[in-house]
């Protein structure tokens, strides 16, 4: 089990390709909030003040708790229609 | 209900005609279409934009905009609601989103329609990637103040 990473539009710009933490990880960097997720994946990054966050696709906020088996998606403020 | 996520491009009037033709079960029953059609424009925030790419988050964005409906459809006593949205490039003139509500009066149409379109704009994970006449391209940041 795992936890999926998805990074669209300019987010994907801003940290790269989509990622995978699997279990191990998530036990040793001890991630159990989205605030982790974003730590995790981060290099350092500061996350934007105007990220919208996903899980399993529905939005959540940024202490939100993250499961094994999630899928968690940081995007920009959305710009359809 | 139907929201329809197209990497083609679609001819509004075409769809909400062949759509109604086919809401034979409602035939009667309405007495207001609201439709809403978006398009796009060649100019953005002072700038000349040649083309634009429309990205979205498969799954989750049609998953809001059912939910969209879904919520106007509960709020006020839709029929029917038809959403159409673009993805992928786009070339200005091109239509980018259809919005359709049937109802038994205008006032819930027109509020219906109104309130799916501002919840898209809003809620739906969709995202604008502007061309530029200089050659530049920029992520669209924020939606500009339609109304």
């Amino acid at each position: 089990m795992s936890v999926q990473v998805k990074f669209f539009a300019s987010m994907r710009d801003i940290m790269g390709d989509d990622r995978e933490i699997d279990s191990e990880t998530l036990a040793r960097q001890s991630i159990k909030t989205i605030n982790d997720v974003w730590d995790s994946c981060a290099n350092g990054k500061e996350r934007p003040s105007n990220v919208l966050v996903a899980i399993n696709m529905d939005y959540v906020d940024a202490q939100t708790i993250v499961k094994d088996g999630d899928e968690v998606a940081f995007f920009p403020p959305v710009t359809g229609g | 209900m139907m929201v329809i996520i197209s990497s083609e491009a679609f001819e509004p009037w075409t769809v909400l005609d062949e759509y109604q033709q086919n809401m034979t079960q409602l035939q009667g029953q309405y007495g207001a279409t609201a439709v809403f059609v978006g398009t796009m424009r060649d100019f953005n925030e002072g700038e000349d934009v040649t083309e634009m790419f429309l990205e979205h988050y498969p799954g989750m964005t049609e998953k809001h905009l059912e939910n969209i409906c879904d919520q106007a459809k509960g709020e006020y006593q839709l029929l029917e609601t038809l959403v159409v949205h673009r993805v992928g490039m786009i070339k200005p003139n091109d239509p980018i989103v259809l919005v359709a509500v049937w109802a038994e009066h205008r006032k819930q149409a027109f509020e219906a329609c109104r309130e799916i379109m501002e919840d898209l704009k809003s809620k739906a994970p969709f995202w604008k990637k502007e061309q530029l006449d200089d050659g530049q391209d920029r992520w669209v940041d924020k939606n500009t103040k339609g109304y």
